[in-house]
């Protein structure tokens, strides 16, 4: 009785009901598709927040201002990470003496003497929703941001074509601007847009790069938006009020926590706070949001795994009912089987032989139909499929198979043949 | 026969009780049976004499309650479940009477499974299960279902089940039971064959008709043997089988 035989007896045994076989796979594919697809989904939007948040530049710390309460001002960018990364302070009742994060402030950090692993500091302003003409074209701005040279490194956003500004149109408030990729498109087209002068509610200001794609970010659209000199943008726009954030970049990803104790003691000191849980301002740590990030969709992906787990359970269970039900069906030609002399082994094998072809074949297609599913975009995430968990769900199923298959295999094969044969 | 050779059954004092205490049924009191090589034996008796137990017991499908048992010289109340399917497959071949042919397996498919348990190479099993479906005559339905065969055939399917392993002994239970007179016969005739060409058969049967096949007849009541009576010698034809030769 070689192991060929007993598979395709298994098999014969299988393929005799048809249509019990093929439900019974169907509760393993069920499972192994789900904990692969879950886990998938799990990684996709795990990925995708990362790569949200790295776009808030690396080692960097964003400081807002917190006046009231948890929703004080802010970039919108911060404003959306703040809730998504759970980074709210709980801020209770307003603060008389709030201060606001001004252009002296940024200085003060930018002083290596106060702030040795600072590498810089921009200011910004934010000015949303401007509308920008050229030609008759007409576009609103998600973001019009009036910043420092600095920020272009800092918030990671490189320039495709064109320049960035420099410390001398800071300086002299020069009217230019770095514009993103769909301001680029819907303002211009095909048209080559350096150079090309825009209006910006009224002012005009003169294009000078064009920042490079980072695609959709899934918040908002991370290419609407426009980049020009601080001074610029509050002449004409925002006037010289208080800053919307301040961004500061970390030497290294060592220097972050450094920088944001010493970012931390200059402002509390330029501000006079005198309870340190309490600030008039908060920072947003790109780096520990990162890490409570991942945590929580961590927490997140073992849940739905966990949730998949227990169908891949019911369909083992599933497996050892049907099993069941074919041994009990069966149990006069075991009762024959045995009779013209079959071996104990031959008829175990043979029934875990098709548990576990069962629960194998159901596997298999269960990854196949995961691998499919993968490739749509399930309730606005990719999936991603990580390959582990292929291996883990297609093991555990064989598993299943074997495990919950060798309860009504050994009772099949201690069957005693006399009594098997008077079974009726 | 050969000096030395051990009988092919050897019973003695076998003793099967089922339950226990006073609902207990003594099926079988004492029973002593020798069995030698050639030998073409009917076992007969009434609906509870006990010849189903008897026969589970030389089938080794069922251990006695007392008594010793020795097949083709081997103890078998010595033997484990393990050594139990070797002499099944080995030294018996059943023939039952409802034939117990497993579904949806073509003839030669369960002609073949014993030899399949045997550990006989593919191409070897092939050729003898072939042969021993020409021996009965179903050398033209090789690959038909049970179910699409008449009872008779079905039979004889079981019938070169029960030889294709060669075993010392072939044992049949009722064989004709659930046959009409036409397949009895062609059934009886083989068996008549089997006997010619010196195999040992044992058959329980109720009914005349089939024991006057038989070299020897034992009738068997209430669990005891009652009645021994040798019809022709071990070494020669069974006695029906010149009216049926060819």
């Amino acid at each position: 009785m070689n192991p060929v035989e007993v598979l395709r007896f298994a098999l014969r045994g299988l393929s005799a009901n048809k249509m019990r076989s093929a439900l019974t796979m169907l509760g393993i594919l069920i499972g192994v598709a789900a904990v692969i697809l879950l886990v998938a989904i799990g990684e996709g939007s795990s990925r995708q927040i990362q790569q949200n948040i790295q776009q808030l530049g690396a080692n960097t710390l964003t400081i807002t201002p917190s006046t009231f309460g948890g929703g004080g001002g802010g970039g919108g960018i911060a404003r959306v990470f703040a809730r998504a990364g759970g980074g709210q302070r709980q801020n209770t009742g307003p603060r008389t003496q709030a201060k606001n994060l001004t252009v002296e402030d940024a200085r003060a950090l930018a002083d290596p003497a106060n702030a040795p692993s600072v590498k810089s500091v921009s200011p910004v302003v934010t000015a949303q929703a401007q509308t920008a003409t050229y030609e008759g074209a007409s576009h609103s701005i998600g973001q019009l941001v009036g910043t420092y040279p600095s920020y272009f490194e800092a918030s990671n956003k490189p320039v495709a074509k064109g320049a960035y500004f420099y410390n001398d149109d800071v300086l002299a408030a020069r009217k230019v601007v770095v514009i993103g990729k769909t301001v680029a498109d819907d303002l211009f087209g095909t048209v080559d847009p350096i150079g090309k002068q825009i209006t910006v509610s009224g002012v005009p200001f003169t294009v000078i790069g064009v920042l490079k794609e980072t695609g959709s970010s899934g918040f908002q659209d991370a290419d609407d938006v426009a980049i020009a000199p601080l001074p610029a943008v509050q002449q004409s726009l925002t006037g010289f009020g208080p800053l919307g954030q301040i961004l500061v970049q970390a030497k290294s990803a060592q220097a972050v926590d450094a920088a944001q104790s010493e970012v931390t003691e200059v402002l509390n000191q330029r501000h006079g706070i005198t309870d340190p849980a309490n600030p008039d301002y908060r920072i947003l740590n790109s780096a520990s949001l990162q890490e409570t990030v991942s945590a929580a969709i961590g927490t997140f992906t073992v849940l739905l795994g966990a949730v998949a787990a227990i169908s891949l359970l019911v369909g083992g269970i599933g497996i050892t009912n049907i099993m069941l039900v074919t041994v009990t069906e069966r149990t006069r030609e075991i009762g024959i089987r045995k009779a013209i002399g079959a071996p104990k082994g031959a008829i175990l094998g043979q029934f875990l032989a098709e548990a576990t072809m069962l629960s194998l074949v159901g596997g298999l297609l269960g990854v196949l139909i995961a691998v499919i599913g993968a490739q749509f975009t399930i309730a606005g995430v990719k999936p991603v499929i990580v390959p582990t968990s292929i291996a883990l769900a297609l093991g555990v199923s064989v598993a299943i198979g074997l495990f919950f298959g060798s309860y009504p295999a050994n009772r099949a094969a201690g069957l005693r043949p006399i009594e098997a044969l008077r079974f009726e | 026969m050969r000096p030395g050779t051990p009988p092919v059954l050897q019973l003695t004092g076998v003793t099967k009780v089922y339950g226990e205490g006073e609902t207990a049924v003594r099926a079988l009191r004492g029973v002593s049976l020798r069995v030698e090589r050639g030998d073409y034996v009917a076992i007969m008796g009434a609906s509870g004499s006990g010849k189903s137990t008897l026969m589970n017991i030389i089938g080794c499908l069922d251990v006695p309650s007392g008594g010793t048992y020795y097949l083709d010289g081997t103890d078998v109340g010595a033997l484990d479940e393990r050594s139990l399917a070797i002499v099944r497959n080995r030294k018996l071949g059943f023939v039952f009477q409802a034939f117990n042919l497993i579904p949806r397996m073509s003839a030669l498919a369960n002609v073949e499974l014993p030899l399949a348990y045997g550990g006989v190479k593919a191409a070897e099993r092939r050729r003898r299960a072939l042969a021993a479906l020409d021996l009965v005559g179903l050398a033209d339905r090789v690959h038909h279902q049970p179910n699409e065969l008449s009872g008779g055939q079905q039979q004889r399917v079981a019938v070169a089940r029960a030889l294709v392993t060669a075993p010392t002994l072939l044992l049949a239970d009722e064989p004709t039971g659930a046959l009409d007179s036409k397949s009895s016969e062609d059934v009886m005739k083989i068996f008549d064959r089997l006997s010619a060409s010196g195999r040992t058969l044992v058959v329980i049967t109720h009914e005349e008709e089939v024991a006057a096949h038989a070299k020897r007849v034992v009738r068997l009541m209430d669990g005891q043997i009652v009645d021994d009576v040798r019809v022709t010698p071990v070494g020669g034809l069974p006695p029906r089988f010149a009216e049926v030769a060819p």
